[in-house]
């Protein structure tokens, strides 16, 4: 087996040393850049994000990223989306009432959660179907959240295109949220694995192997 | 299931080397930060606070290569705070791999701070750190609590707990809640101060100061605490963070139990 060649896409999203270190420790090479042609090349591209969707729409607009991870889907090409990174996959954000495109792989809004503490902080457990490969192992273990907002209302329930259906993993905090999808090449988290300890990095090694 | 309650090892960190007394075995460096981050890490720590104490500006860039080894090797999220005064500081220690930083000093002499770090980095990254005390005499808050600066010794007038309202509606996603009074007598923390805050603000509260015993932890958290902090007890070996698991987990409280 060869090493696969991750590309952390870099558009100025908070601390992406972590993932870095998490999935080169997890055996893949990984380079941070926002060139067009590493990203929309390499065996898999991780888009991070934390702080606000707009914020992070902007950034991810700025270095054409819209286009990077259309293109990679369309050829069935790995992408994971890390927290606001698995956020902006979805239609769009409401942030204080005022809607943000997002990037439209999915359908719905992400809103603010409806808790009594927010932003959600810390270890949770999540409930994963019994076919999600990405739990395998793990499915029992708690997960490193830091987030305000979430998808409650997950919409695509149908076989679409030439994949298989979603598998969907829920989380509750106020309300049930999604905490994690895996949809064919679209991969995404809600929580941080590389900051969830041996659990995270199980999850992305995990991941990764899934590349081969 | 819910959210565990963290557990959380702070280290006070000054030009590079850890400070006040540790006395772990088997430790190649004790005043090694990273080596320590990686033993309370083993240990079961949900999240890691670096407090950097060093004087000089150059000695706090060495707090950016403790933070990049840190991040480099532990996998858990790593606060760090002292001695940042703008949104540039914050910058640099966020891309040096800390997920989240806090303020405190610089936040009482200008607010904007919080929010100009909340607008750019986002609220779940900003910690307000309040030292807190009961009014000593000649000084009245309303709530009786007042914010201190310089560990404790200067008092400020500021009430403590309307200073935690405004931080969190300013941009803080989390506070910090350190009681002068308690801290260092290892007699359990400040349950009135803890339910003062937890009344009225509805981000993450860290409770930090006088823990001594493993049975002090459940009432901080039954106050309303989201996370206990403690530095002395773990790092002179009292107890473990695994045994404060332990307890809190015996008195019904939801925590992250190590499954090796």
């Amino acid at each position: 087996m060869s090493i696969r060649d991750i590309v952390i896409l870099d558009y100025g999203s908070g601390n992406v040393r972590s993932a870095q270190r998490a999935l080169e420790r997890v055996g893949a090479t990984v380079t941070v850049t926002s060139d067009f042609e590493s990203a929309v090349n390499a065996d898999a591209l991780v888009v991070p994000g934390v702080g606000a969707f707009a914020a992070c729409m902007r950034g991810i607009l700025e270095v054409q990223g819209d286009q990077i991870i259309d293109r990679r889907i369309t050829g069935g090409r790995p992408v994971l989306g890390i927290c606001v990174g698995m956020q902006v996959l979805f239609a769009k954000g409401d942030e204080h009432g005022t809607e943000v495109a997002g990037l439209g792989q999915w359908p719905g809004v992400v809103e603010q959660l409806d808790a009594p503490i927010l932003p959600h902080m810390g270890w949770d457990t999540v409930r994963a179907p019994a076919d999600s490969k990405i739990f395998d192992g793990i499915a029992d273990e708690r997960f490193y959240f830091v987030h305000s907002y979430g998808m409650t209302k997950w919409q695509l329930n149908e076989k679409t295109f030439n994949r298989a259906s979603p598998v969907v993993t829920w989380c509750t905090h106020g309300t049930d949220f999604v905490a994690a999808v895996e949809d064919g090449p679209l991969v995404a988290t809600q929580f941080h694995p590389e900051k969830s300890g041996d659990a995270g990095l199980t999850l992305l090694q995990s991941w990764v192997r899934s590349l081969y | 299931m819910s959210l565990a309650i963290r557990v959380i090892p702070c280290l006070d960190v000054d030009d590079g080397r850890v400070v006040k007394g540790v006395n772990f075995t088997g430790l190649r460096d004790a005043g090694d930060p990273v080596e320590l981050a990686a033993r309370y890490d083993a240990d079961g720590a949900d999240e890691l606070v670096f407090l950097d104490i060093s004087a000089s500006s150059g000695d706090r860039k060495t707090m950016l290569d403790v933070v990049r080894r840190t991040a480099d090797c532990i996998f858990i999220p790593l606060t760090v705070g002292g001695g940042v005064r703008s949104p540039d500081d914050f910058n640099l220690l966020l891309r040096a791999g800390a997920d989240k930083v806090s303020l405190n000093t610089a936040a009482i002499a200008d607010p904007n701070l919080l929010s100009q770090a909340a607008e750019r980095f986002g609220n779940q990254c900003v910690v307000l750190s309040i030292d807190a005390r009961r009014c000593p005499p000649g000084v009245s808050t309303a709530s009786g609590f007042e914010v201190t600066t310089h560990g404790g010794r200067r008092s400020t007038g500021i009430d403590a707990i309307a200073w935690a309202i405004e931080g969190a509606k300013r941009g803080a996603g989390e506070i910090l809640l350190n009681s002068m009074d308690a801290d260092g007598t290892k007699t359990g923390f400040d349950l009135q101060l803890i339910e003062g805050v937890r009344s009225v603000v509805q981000v993450p509260l860290i409770a930090s100061g006088g823990a001594g015993a493993l049975t002090d932890f459940a009432p901080a958290v039954n106050s309303g605490a989201d996370a206990v902090l403690a530095a002395s007890v773990f790092h002179f070996g009292d107890f473990t963070v695994a045994e404060v698991k332990q307890a809190l987990n015996e008195a019904g409280i939801p925590v992250r139990l190590m499954s090796h």
